[in-house]
Protein backbone atom coordinates (compact mmCIF):
# COMPACT_ATOMS: atom_id res chain seq x y z
CA UNK A 1 0.00 0.00 0.00
CA UNK A 2 3.08 2.19 0.20
CA UNK A 3 2.72 3.02 -3.47
CA UNK A 4 -0.75 4.41 -2.88
CA UNK A 5 0.33 6.58 0.06
CA UNK A 6 3.37 7.87 -1.83
CA UNK A 7 1.20 8.86 -4.77
CA UNK A 8 -1.80 10.08 -2.81
CA UNK A 9 -1.64 13.37 -4.71
CA UNK A 10 -2.12 11.64 -8.04
CA UNK A 11 -4.97 9.58 -6.66
CA UNK A 12 -6.68 12.70 -5.35
CA UNK A 13 -6.25 14.44 -8.69
CA UNK A 14 -7.69 11.35 -10.37
CA UNK A 15 -10.64 11.34 -8.02
CA UNK A 16 -11.25 15.02 -8.68
CA UNK A 17 -11.28 14.29 -12.41
CA UNK A 18 -13.66 11.37 -11.95
CA UNK A 19 -15.97 13.58 -9.88
CA UNK A 20 -15.79 16.35 -12.48
CA UNK A 21 -16.58 13.94 -15.32
CA UNK A 22 -19.47 12.46 -13.37
CA UNK A 23 -21.04 15.73 -12.25
CA UNK A 24 -20.79 17.51 -15.59
CA UNK A 25 -22.00 14.48 -17.53
CA UNK A 26 -24.85 13.80 -15.14
CA UNK A 27 -26.10 17.38 -15.29
CA UNK A 28 -26.08 17.27 -19.08
CA UNK A 29 -27.65 13.79 -19.09
CA UNK A 30 -30.46 14.99 -16.81
CA UNK A 31 -31.33 17.79 -19.22
CA UNK A 32 -31.06 15.69 -22.40
CA UNK A 33 -32.79 12.73 -20.78
CA UNK A 34 -35.72 14.82 -19.58
CA UNK A 35 -36.16 16.38 -23.01
CA UNK A 36 -36.03 12.94 -24.66
CA UNK A 37 -38.56 11.61 -22.15
CA UNK A 38 -40.84 14.56 -22.95
CA UNK A 39 -40.43 13.77 -26.66
CA UNK A 40 -41.39 10.17 -26.05
CA UNK A 41 -44.65 11.05 -24.30
CA UNK A 42 -45.57 13.96 -26.58
CA UNK A 43 -48.42 13.57 -29.07
CA UNK A 44 -46.16 14.54 -31.98
CA UNK A 45 -45.24 11.36 -33.92
CA UNK A 46 -41.88 12.54 -35.35
CA UNK A 47 -40.68 13.57 -31.89
CA UNK A 48 -41.78 10.27 -30.39
CA UNK A 49 -39.95 8.35 -33.10
CA UNK A 50 -36.82 10.44 -32.71
CA UNK A 51 -36.85 9.89 -28.94
CA UNK A 52 -37.29 6.14 -29.27
CA UNK A 53 -34.54 5.88 -31.89
CA UNK A 54 -32.13 7.84 -29.70
CA UNK A 55 -32.78 5.67 -26.66
CA UNK A 56 -32.74 2.32 -28.44
CA UNK A 57 -29.60 2.90 -30.48
CA UNK A 58 -27.42 4.65 -27.91
CA UNK A 59 -28.42 2.43 -25.01
CA UNK A 60 -27.68 -0.76 -26.93
CA UNK A 61 -24.22 0.31 -28.04
CA UNK A 62 -21.42 -0.43 -25.57
CA UNK A 63 -20.04 2.72 -23.98
CA UNK A 64 -16.55 1.70 -25.10
CA UNK A 65 -17.71 1.63 -28.73
CA UNK A 66 -19.35 5.06 -28.40
CA UNK A 67 -16.17 6.42 -26.85
CA UNK A 68 -13.82 5.24 -29.61
CA UNK A 69 -16.35 5.98 -32.34
CA UNK A 70 -16.63 9.56 -31.18
CA UNK A 71 -13.01 10.17 -30.34
CA UNK A 72 -11.28 8.30 -33.16
CA UNK A 73 -14.07 8.12 -35.76
CA UNK A 74 -15.67 11.56 -35.65
CA UNK A 75 -12.31 13.30 -35.99
CA UNK A 76 -12.51 12.19 -39.61
CA UNK A 77 -15.57 14.43 -39.90
CA UNK A 78 -13.61 17.32 -38.50
CA UNK A 79 -15.46 16.97 -35.17
CA UNK A 80 -12.62 17.22 -32.74
CA UNK A 81 -12.68 18.07 -29.06
CA UNK A 82 -10.29 17.64 -26.17
CA UNK A 83 -10.31 14.25 -24.47
CA UNK A 84 -12.23 15.63 -21.47
CA UNK A 85 -14.92 17.30 -23.59
CA UNK A 86 -15.26 14.19 -25.74
CA UNK A 87 -15.63 12.01 -22.67
CA UNK A 88 -18.28 14.34 -21.26
CA UNK A 89 -20.20 14.33 -24.54
CA UNK A 90 -20.15 10.55 -24.83
CA UNK A 91 -20.94 9.91 -21.16
CA UNK A 92 -23.84 12.39 -21.22
CA UNK A 93 -25.25 10.91 -24.42
CA UNK A 94 -25.04 7.38 -23.05
CA UNK A 95 -26.41 8.25 -19.62
CA UNK A 96 -29.18 10.41 -21.09
CA UNK A 97 -30.86 7.27 -22.47
CA UNK A 98 -31.06 5.74 -18.99
CA UNK A 99 -32.27 9.01 -17.51
CA UNK A 100 -34.93 9.27 -20.24
CA UNK A 101 -36.30 5.80 -19.53
CA UNK A 102 -36.31 6.44 -15.81
CA UNK A 103 -38.05 9.82 -16.09
CA UNK A 104 -40.59 8.32 -18.49
CA UNK A 105 -41.53 5.72 -15.91
CA UNK A 106 -41.90 8.50 -13.35
CA UNK A 107 -44.20 10.38 -15.71
CA UNK A 108 -46.33 7.29 -16.19
CA UNK A 109 -46.55 6.79 -12.45
CA UNK A 110 -48.10 10.21 -11.81
CA UNK A 111 -51.84 9.85 -11.23
CA UNK A 112 -53.88 10.44 -14.35
CA UNK A 113 -56.15 12.89 -12.53
CA UNK A 114 -53.25 15.31 -12.07
CA UNK A 115 -52.85 15.77 -15.80
CA UNK A 116 -56.58 15.88 -16.37
CA UNK A 117 -57.02 18.52 -13.71
CA UNK A 118 -54.19 20.59 -15.17
CA UNK A 119 -55.65 20.28 -18.63
CA UNK A 120 -59.09 21.28 -17.49
CA UNK A 121 -57.58 24.40 -15.92
CA UNK A 122 -56.44 25.38 -19.39
CA UNK A 123 -52.77 24.47 -19.28
CA UNK A 124 -51.10 23.46 -22.54
CA UNK A 125 -49.13 20.25 -22.94
CA UNK A 126 -45.74 21.82 -22.17
CA UNK A 127 -47.26 23.50 -19.11
CA UNK A 128 -48.95 20.32 -17.93
CA UNK A 129 -45.72 18.41 -18.28
CA UNK A 130 -43.35 21.05 -16.94
CA UNK A 131 -45.39 22.43 -14.06
CA UNK A 132 -47.57 19.63 -12.88
CA UNK A 133 -46.32 16.23 -13.97
CA UNK A 134 -42.52 16.42 -14.11
CA UNK A 135 -42.03 17.87 -10.61
CA UNK A 136 -43.99 14.94 -9.21
CA UNK A 137 -42.35 12.46 -11.56
CA UNK A 138 -38.84 13.41 -10.44
CA UNK A 139 -39.71 12.85 -6.83
CA UNK A 140 -40.91 9.31 -7.56
CA UNK A 141 -37.84 8.25 -9.50
CA UNK A 142 -35.15 9.61 -7.18
CA UNK A 143 -33.88 6.15 -6.24
CA UNK A 144 -33.55 4.83 -9.81
CA UNK A 145 -31.89 8.11 -10.84
CA UNK A 146 -29.44 7.64 -7.98
CA UNK A 147 -28.72 4.19 -9.35
CA UNK A 148 -28.00 5.69 -12.76
CA UNK A 149 -25.70 8.23 -11.08
CA UNK A 150 -23.69 5.52 -9.31
CA UNK A 151 -23.43 3.56 -12.55
CA UNK A 152 -22.10 6.75 -14.17
CA UNK A 153 -19.35 7.09 -11.55
CA UNK A 154 -18.21 3.60 -12.53
CA UNK A 155 -18.73 4.19 -16.25
CA UNK A 156 -16.57 7.32 -16.16
CA UNK A 157 -13.58 4.94 -15.90
CA UNK A 158 -14.04 4.25 -19.61
CA UNK A 159 -12.81 7.79 -20.31
CA UNK A 160 -9.35 6.39 -19.58
CA UNK A 161 -9.49 4.70 -23.00
CA UNK A 162 -9.14 8.13 -24.57
CA UNK A 163 -6.51 9.10 -21.95
CA UNK A 164 -8.51 11.35 -19.68
CA UNK A 165 -6.45 11.26 -16.50
CA UNK A 166 -9.12 10.09 -14.07
CA UNK A 167 -8.78 7.39 -11.41
CA UNK A 168 -8.44 4.38 -13.68
CA UNK A 169 -5.92 6.12 -15.91
CA UNK A 170 -3.96 7.21 -12.83
CA UNK A 171 -3.86 3.58 -11.67
CA UNK A 172 -2.87 2.34 -15.12
CA UNK A 173 -0.02 4.84 -15.36
CA UNK A 174 1.19 4.19 -11.81
CA UNK A 175 1.17 0.49 -12.59
CA UNK A 176 3.38 1.10 -15.60
CA UNK A 177 5.80 3.16 -13.50
CA UNK A 178 5.96 1.10 -10.34
CA UNK A 179 4.99 -2.39 -11.53
CA UNK A 180 3.01 -2.93 -8.32
CA UNK A 181 -0.37 -3.77 -9.83
CA UNK A 182 -2.11 -5.21 -6.76
CA UNK A 183 -1.56 -2.19 -4.53
CA UNK A 184 -2.10 0.30 -7.33
CA UNK A 185 -5.40 -1.14 -8.59
CA UNK A 186 -6.68 -1.89 -5.12
CA UNK A 187 -6.00 1.73 -4.19
CA UNK A 188 -8.02 2.93 -7.16
CA UNK A 189 -10.80 0.49 -6.31
CA UNK A 190 -10.95 1.87 -2.77
CA UNK A 191 -11.08 5.39 -4.14
CA UNK A 192 -14.09 4.40 -6.27
CA UNK A 193 -15.78 2.89 -3.23
CA UNK A 194 -15.14 6.19 -1.43
CA UNK A 195 -17.21 7.84 -4.16
CA UNK A 196 -19.93 5.24 -4.75
CA UNK A 197 -20.79 4.32 -1.16
CA UNK A 198 -21.44 7.90 0.07
CA UNK A 199 -23.39 8.58 -3.13
CA UNK A 200 -25.65 5.65 -2.35
CA UNK A 201 -26.07 6.97 1.18
CA UNK A 202 -26.86 10.51 -0.01
CA UNK A 203 -29.44 9.22 -2.46
CA UNK A 204 -31.06 7.35 0.40
CA UNK A 205 -31.22 10.49 2.55
CA UNK A 206 -32.55 12.58 -0.32
CA UNK A 207 -35.16 9.97 -1.06
CA UNK A 208 -36.44 9.90 2.50
CA UNK A 209 -36.70 13.69 2.41
CA UNK A 210 -38.60 14.32 -0.79
CA UNK A 211 -39.66 11.10 -2.45
CA UNK A 212 -43.31 10.22 -2.89
CA UNK A 213 -43.96 6.55 -2.30
CA UNK A 214 -46.51 5.14 -4.69
CA UNK B 1 -63.69 8.24 -24.67
CA UNK B 2 -64.19 11.14 -27.00
CA UNK B 3 -63.30 13.45 -24.15
CA UNK B 4 -59.75 12.20 -24.52
CA UNK B 5 -59.52 12.69 -28.27
CA UNK B 6 -58.12 15.87 -29.74
CA UNK B 7 -60.43 18.44 -31.15
CA UNK B 8 -59.93 19.93 -34.61
CA UNK B 9 -57.74 22.70 -33.25
CA UNK B 10 -55.62 20.27 -31.27
CA UNK B 11 -55.17 18.04 -34.30
CA UNK B 12 -54.18 21.03 -36.40
CA UNK B 13 -51.59 22.07 -33.86
CA UNK B 14 -50.14 18.58 -33.62
CA UNK B 15 -49.87 18.51 -37.38
CA UNK B 16 -48.14 21.89 -37.38
CA UNK B 17 -45.62 20.86 -34.73
CA UNK B 18 -45.08 17.55 -36.56
CA UNK B 19 -44.17 19.37 -39.74
CA UNK B 20 -41.82 21.65 -37.82
CA UNK B 21 -40.16 18.73 -36.06
CA UNK B 22 -39.79 16.85 -39.31
CA UNK B 23 -38.18 19.90 -40.91
CA UNK B 24 -35.67 20.15 -38.06
CA UNK B 25 -34.87 16.42 -38.23
CA UNK B 26 -34.47 16.62 -42.01
CA UNK B 27 -32.16 19.62 -41.64
CA UNK B 28 -30.00 17.75 -39.13
CA UNK B 29 -29.81 14.75 -41.48
CA UNK B 30 -28.89 16.95 -44.43
CA UNK B 31 -26.14 18.66 -42.44
CA UNK B 32 -24.82 15.29 -41.26
CA UNK B 33 -24.73 13.90 -44.78
CA UNK B 34 -23.13 17.08 -46.10
CA UNK B 35 -20.46 16.73 -43.46
CA UNK B 36 -19.91 13.09 -44.35
CA UNK B 37 -19.72 13.88 -48.04
CA UNK B 38 -17.49 16.94 -47.65
CA UNK B 39 -14.94 15.03 -45.60
CA UNK B 40 -14.96 12.16 -48.06
CA UNK B 41 -16.41 9.69 -45.58
CA UNK B 42 -19.14 8.62 -47.98
CA UNK B 43 -16.63 7.62 -50.65
CA UNK B 44 -17.15 4.10 -51.87
CA UNK B 45 -13.47 3.34 -51.21
CA UNK B 46 -14.05 3.70 -47.47
CA UNK B 47 -17.10 1.50 -47.32
CA UNK B 48 -16.02 -1.10 -49.85
CA UNK B 49 -13.72 -3.06 -47.50
CA UNK B 50 -16.74 -3.71 -45.28
CA UNK B 51 -18.43 -5.57 -48.13
CA UNK B 52 -15.51 -7.90 -48.75
CA UNK B 53 -16.04 -11.49 -47.67
CA UNK B 54 -12.75 -11.65 -45.77
CA UNK B 55 -13.49 -8.50 -43.77
CA UNK B 56 -17.03 -9.57 -43.00
CA UNK B 57 -15.74 -12.94 -41.83
CA UNK B 58 -13.08 -11.19 -39.73
CA UNK B 59 -15.68 -9.01 -38.00
CA UNK B 60 -18.20 -11.81 -37.57
CA UNK B 61 -15.49 -13.95 -35.96
CA UNK B 62 -15.00 -11.02 -33.59
CA UNK B 63 -18.71 -11.08 -32.84
CA UNK B 64 -18.42 -14.81 -32.25
CA UNK B 65 -15.58 -14.24 -29.76
CA UNK B 66 -17.73 -11.59 -28.06
CA UNK B 67 -20.63 -14.02 -27.78
CA UNK B 68 -18.33 -16.78 -26.51
CA UNK B 69 -16.86 -14.60 -23.79
CA UNK B 70 -20.33 -13.40 -22.84
CA UNK B 71 -21.84 -16.88 -22.61
CA UNK B 72 -18.96 -18.46 -20.69
CA UNK B 73 -18.77 -15.50 -18.30
CA UNK B 74 -22.55 -15.45 -17.83
CA UNK B 75 -22.71 -19.17 -17.05
CA UNK B 76 -19.91 -18.96 -14.48
CA UNK B 77 -21.21 -15.72 -12.96
CA UNK B 78 -24.66 -17.25 -12.49
CA UNK B 79 -23.24 -20.21 -10.57
CA UNK B 80 -21.11 -18.01 -8.33
CA UNK B 81 -23.89 -15.45 -8.01
CA UNK B 82 -26.28 -18.17 -6.83
CA UNK B 83 -23.74 -19.32 -4.27
CA UNK B 84 -23.28 -15.71 -3.09
CA UNK B 85 -27.02 -15.16 -2.74
CA UNK B 86 -27.46 -18.37 -0.74
CA UNK B 87 -24.43 -17.40 1.32
CA UNK B 88 -25.87 -13.98 2.15
CA UNK B 89 -29.13 -15.56 3.23
CA UNK B 90 -27.51 -18.44 5.11
CA UNK B 91 -27.84 -18.80 8.85
CA UNK B 92 -24.11 -19.09 9.44
CA UNK B 93 -22.77 -15.59 10.26
CA UNK B 94 -19.38 -16.29 8.68
CA UNK B 95 -20.96 -17.21 5.36
CA UNK B 96 -23.16 -14.12 5.47
CA UNK B 97 -20.20 -11.90 6.22
CA UNK B 98 -17.94 -13.31 3.50
CA UNK B 99 -20.62 -13.27 0.80
CA UNK B 100 -21.80 -9.81 1.86
CA UNK B 101 -18.29 -8.37 1.82
CA UNK B 102 -17.61 -9.83 -1.64
CA UNK B 103 -20.81 -8.42 -3.12
CA UNK B 104 -20.50 -4.96 -1.57
CA UNK B 105 -16.86 -4.73 -2.54
CA UNK B 106 -17.04 -5.74 -6.18
CA UNK B 107 -20.40 -4.13 -6.94
CA UNK B 108 -18.89 -0.69 -6.49
CA UNK B 109 -15.85 -1.46 -8.63
CA UNK B 110 -15.65 -0.20 -12.20
CA UNK B 111 -15.34 -3.24 -14.44
CA UNK B 112 -12.52 -1.64 -16.44
CA UNK B 113 -10.34 -1.63 -13.34
CA UNK B 114 -10.94 -5.36 -12.89
CA UNK B 115 -10.18 -6.05 -16.55
CA UNK B 116 -6.91 -4.12 -16.30
CA UNK B 117 -6.06 -5.89 -13.07
CA UNK B 118 -6.74 -9.33 -14.56
CA UNK B 119 -4.85 -8.56 -17.74
CA UNK B 120 -1.86 -6.77 -16.21
CA UNK B 121 -1.43 -8.06 -12.66
CA UNK B 122 -2.25 -11.74 -12.90
CA UNK B 123 0.40 -12.61 -15.53
CA UNK B 124 2.96 -10.98 -13.28
CA UNK B 125 2.04 -13.29 -10.45
CA UNK B 126 2.56 -16.41 -12.51
CA UNK B 127 -1.02 -16.98 -13.61
CA UNK B 128 -0.40 -17.50 -17.31
CA UNK B 129 -3.69 -17.86 -19.16
CA UNK B 130 -4.97 -17.03 -22.62
CA UNK B 131 -6.36 -13.46 -22.74
CA UNK B 132 -9.82 -14.97 -23.15
CA UNK B 133 -9.76 -16.17 -19.55
CA UNK B 134 -8.49 -12.88 -18.12
CA UNK B 135 -11.47 -11.15 -19.66
CA UNK B 136 -13.85 -13.89 -18.51
CA UNK B 137 -12.39 -13.74 -15.01
CA UNK B 138 -12.93 -9.99 -14.68
CA UNK B 139 -16.46 -10.25 -16.05
CA UNK B 140 -17.29 -13.13 -13.71
CA UNK B 141 -15.98 -11.39 -10.61
CA UNK B 142 -18.01 -8.25 -11.28
CA UNK B 143 -21.18 -9.86 -12.62
CA UNK B 144 -21.36 -12.54 -9.94
CA UNK B 145 -21.66 -9.72 -7.40
CA UNK B 146 -24.49 -8.08 -9.36
CA UNK B 147 -26.22 -11.40 -10.08
CA UNK B 148 -25.84 -12.32 -6.41
CA UNK B 149 -27.84 -9.20 -5.56
CA UNK B 150 -30.46 -10.03 -8.18
CA UNK B 151 -30.84 -13.56 -6.83
CA UNK B 152 -31.04 -12.34 -3.28
CA UNK B 153 -33.68 -9.77 -4.16
CA UNK B 154 -35.61 -12.46 -6.03
CA UNK B 155 -35.54 -14.83 -3.08
CA UNK B 156 -36.52 -12.09 -0.64
CA UNK B 157 -39.39 -11.00 -2.88
CA UNK B 158 -41.11 -14.32 -2.29
CA UNK B 159 -43.83 -14.44 0.35
CA UNK B 160 -42.58 -15.63 3.72
CA UNK B 161 -45.51 -18.01 3.97
CA UNK B 162 -43.83 -20.25 1.43
CA UNK B 163 -40.87 -20.93 3.69
CA UNK B 164 -43.09 -21.22 6.76
CA UNK B 165 -45.34 -23.73 5.03
CA UNK B 166 -42.34 -25.78 3.98
CA UNK B 167 -40.98 -25.74 7.53
CA UNK B 168 -44.39 -26.73 8.87
CA UNK B 169 -44.28 -29.75 6.56
CA UNK B 170 -40.99 -30.74 8.16
CA UNK B 171 -38.60 -29.52 5.46
CA UNK B 172 -35.14 -28.58 6.64
CA UNK B 173 -33.73 -25.09 5.88
CA UNK B 174 -31.92 -26.21 2.74
CA UNK B 175 -34.75 -28.47 1.59
CA UNK B 176 -37.17 -25.57 1.87
CA UNK B 177 -34.77 -23.20 0.16
CA UNK B 178 -33.87 -25.46 -2.75
CA UNK B 179 -37.18 -27.20 -3.44
CA UNK B 180 -39.70 -24.50 -2.53
CA UNK B 181 -38.20 -21.01 -2.55
CA UNK B 182 -35.57 -21.04 -5.28
CA UNK B 183 -37.73 -22.60 -8.03
CA UNK B 184 -40.39 -19.93 -7.52
CA UNK B 185 -37.96 -17.07 -7.09
CA UNK B 186 -36.05 -18.11 -10.22
CA UNK B 187 -39.02 -17.21 -12.41
CA UNK B 188 -39.16 -13.70 -11.05
CA UNK B 189 -35.49 -13.18 -11.73
CA UNK B 190 -35.51 -14.16 -15.38
CA UNK B 191 -36.10 -10.66 -16.83
CA UNK B 192 -33.44 -9.14 -14.60
CA UNK B 193 -31.01 -11.88 -15.59
CA UNK B 194 -31.57 -11.31 -19.30
CA UNK B 195 -31.13 -7.60 -18.75
CA UNK B 196 -27.86 -8.20 -16.91
CA UNK B 197 -26.80 -10.41 -19.82
CA UNK B 198 -27.19 -7.38 -22.10
CA UNK B 199 -24.94 -5.34 -19.83
CA UNK B 200 -22.39 -8.16 -19.74
CA UNK B 201 -22.45 -8.45 -23.51
CA UNK B 202 -21.79 -4.73 -23.87
CA UNK B 203 -19.03 -4.97 -21.27
CA UNK B 204 -17.15 -7.65 -23.23
CA UNK B 205 -16.03 -4.74 -25.41
CA UNK B 206 -13.62 -3.88 -22.58
CA UNK B 207 -11.54 -6.81 -23.86
CA UNK B 208 -10.40 -4.06 -26.24
CA UNK B 209 -7.98 -2.71 -23.60
CA UNK B 210 -6.20 -6.03 -23.00
CA UNK B 211 -5.97 -6.85 -26.72
CA UNK B 212 -8.53 -9.62 -26.77
CA UNK B 213 -9.68 -9.95 -30.40
CA UNK B 214 -13.41 -9.43 -29.84
CA UNK B 215 -15.66 -7.38 -32.11
CA UNK B 216 -14.46 -3.91 -31.09
CA UNK B 217 -10.78 -4.82 -31.25
CA UNK B 218 -11.27 -6.32 -34.69
CA UNK B 219 -13.15 -3.25 -35.84
CA UNK B 220 -10.15 -1.20 -34.78
CA UNK B 221 -7.83 -3.50 -36.73
CA UNK B 222 -10.01 -3.12 -39.79
CA UNK B 223 -10.15 0.63 -39.35
CA UNK B 224 -6.39 0.90 -39.08
CA UNK B 225 -5.73 -1.38 -42.02
CA UNK B 226 -8.13 0.24 -44.45
CA UNK B 227 -7.85 3.77 -43.02
CA UNK B 228 -11.57 3.85 -42.33
CA UNK B 229 -12.01 3.96 -38.52
CA UNK B 230 -15.36 5.74 -38.72
CA UNK B 231 -16.89 3.12 -41.00
CA UNK B 232 -15.41 0.17 -39.11
CA UNK B 233 -16.53 1.36 -35.68
CA UNK B 234 -19.90 2.14 -37.18
CA UNK B 235 -20.20 -1.45 -38.42
CA UNK B 236 -19.24 -2.77 -34.99
CA UNK B 237 -21.80 -0.52 -33.30
CA UNK B 238 -24.45 -1.78 -35.69
CA UNK B 239 -23.70 -5.41 -34.85
CA UNK B 240 -23.83 -4.71 -31.10
CA UNK B 241 -27.13 -2.86 -31.47
CA UNK B 242 -28.63 -5.71 -33.47
CA UNK B 243 -27.77 -8.36 -30.89
CA UNK B 244 -28.76 -6.20 -27.94
CA UNK B 245 -32.05 -5.10 -29.47
CA UNK B 246 -33.11 -8.72 -29.76
CA UNK B 247 -32.07 -9.42 -26.17
CA UNK B 248 -33.76 -6.31 -24.77
CA UNK B 249 -37.00 -7.20 -26.57
CA UNK B 250 -36.83 -10.60 -24.90
CA UNK B 251 -36.14 -9.04 -21.50
CA UNK B 252 -39.04 -6.66 -21.87
CA UNK B 253 -41.48 -9.35 -23.00
CA UNK B 254 -40.51 -11.57 -20.08
CA UNK B 255 -40.87 -8.71 -17.64
CA UNK B 256 -44.32 -7.74 -18.88
CA UNK B 257 -45.51 -11.33 -18.82
CA UNK B 258 -44.19 -11.78 -15.34
CA UNK B 259 -46.01 -8.69 -14.14
CA UNK B 260 -49.25 -9.88 -15.63
CA UNK B 261 -48.90 -13.27 -13.99
CA UNK B 262 -47.58 -12.47 -10.56
CA UNK B 263 -48.15 -8.75 -10.29
CA UNK B 264 -44.64 -8.65 -8.92
CA UNK B 265 -42.36 -5.69 -9.45
CA UNK B 266 -39.12 -5.89 -11.34
CA UNK B 267 -35.93 -6.58 -9.47
CA UNK B 268 -33.46 -3.73 -9.49
CA UNK B 269 -29.96 -3.40 -8.17
CA UNK B 270 -28.38 -0.11 -7.21
CA UNK B 271 -25.63 0.99 -9.58
CA UNK B 272 -26.77 -1.22 -12.45
CA UNK B 273 -28.28 1.02 -15.09
CA UNK B 274 -29.81 -1.56 -17.44
CA UNK B 275 -31.68 -3.22 -14.61
CA UNK B 276 -33.26 0.08 -13.70
CA UNK B 277 -34.38 0.48 -17.26
CA UNK B 278 -36.00 -2.94 -17.63
CA UNK B 279 -38.04 -2.23 -14.54
CA UNK B 280 -38.95 1.13 -15.97
CA UNK B 281 -40.02 -0.19 -19.36
CA UNK B 282 -42.20 -2.83 -17.82
CA UNK B 283 -43.85 -0.18 -15.74
CA UNK B 284 -44.53 1.98 -18.75
CA UNK B 285 -46.03 -1.01 -20.51
CA UNK B 286 -48.13 -2.09 -17.58
CA UNK B 287 -48.50 0.62 -14.95
CA UNK B 288 -51.43 -1.11 -13.29
CA UNK B 289 -49.28 -3.77 -11.73
CA UNK B 290 -47.61 -1.17 -9.63
CA UNK B 291 -50.25 1.38 -8.84
CA UNK B 292 -53.23 -0.99 -8.69
CA UNK B 293 -55.52 1.72 -9.94
CA UNK B 294 -58.55 1.29 -12.14
CA UNK B 295 -57.65 -0.48 -15.36
CA UNK B 296 -56.49 1.92 -18.02
CA UNK B 297 -58.21 1.04 -21.22
CA UNK B 298 -55.86 3.04 -23.39
CA UNK B 299 -52.19 2.68 -24.03
CA UNK B 300 -49.91 5.06 -22.23
CA UNK B 301 -49.18 7.36 -25.06
CA UNK B 302 -52.76 7.83 -26.13
CA UNK B 303 -53.38 8.96 -22.61
CA UNK B 304 -50.65 11.51 -23.06
CA UNK B 305 -51.96 12.38 -26.41
CA UNK B 306 -54.91 14.02 -24.80
CA UNK B 307 -52.86 16.56 -22.90
CA UNK B 308 -51.60 18.45 -25.79
CA UNK B 309 -53.91 21.37 -25.59
CA UNK B 310 -56.82 22.24 -23.35
CA UNK B 311 -60.02 20.66 -24.54
CA UNK B 312 -61.38 22.68 -27.39
CA UNK B 313 -64.91 21.52 -26.83
CA UNK B 314 -66.89 19.93 -24.04
CA UNK B 315 -66.64 16.20 -23.51
CA UNK B 316 -69.01 14.04 -25.48
CA UNK B 317 -70.14 10.61 -24.53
Amino acid sequence: MGVVVDNAGQYLAGMAMTVALTLVSFSAALVIGTVVAAFRVSPVPPLRTAGTLWVETVRNTPLTVLMVLFFFGFTKLGIQYSAFTSAVIVLSAYTSTFVAETVRSGINAVAKGQAEAARSLGLTFPQVLGRVVLPQAFRTVLAPLGSVFIALIKNSSIASIISVVELTEVADRLNNETARPVAVFLGAGMAYLLLTLPSGFLVGVLERRVAIKR
Amino acid sequence: MLADALGPRGRRRVRLVSVGAMAVIAAVLVIAFRRLADTGQLDAARWEPLTEGAVIRFLLNGLLATLQVASVAMALAMVIGAALALGRLARTPVLRLVAGAYVEFFRGFPLLLLVLFAGLALPKYGLDLPVFWYLVLALVVYNSAILGEIFRAGILSLDKGQTEAAHALGFSYWQAMLTVVVPQAARRMVPAIVSQLITLLKDTSLGFVIAFPELLRRARNTGEFYQNPLQSYFAAALLYILVNLVLSRVARRLEIRQRRRYGAGAITVAGAEDLTVTAVQAEAANPRARSRRAPASRSQWTRWNTWWWPAARPAQR
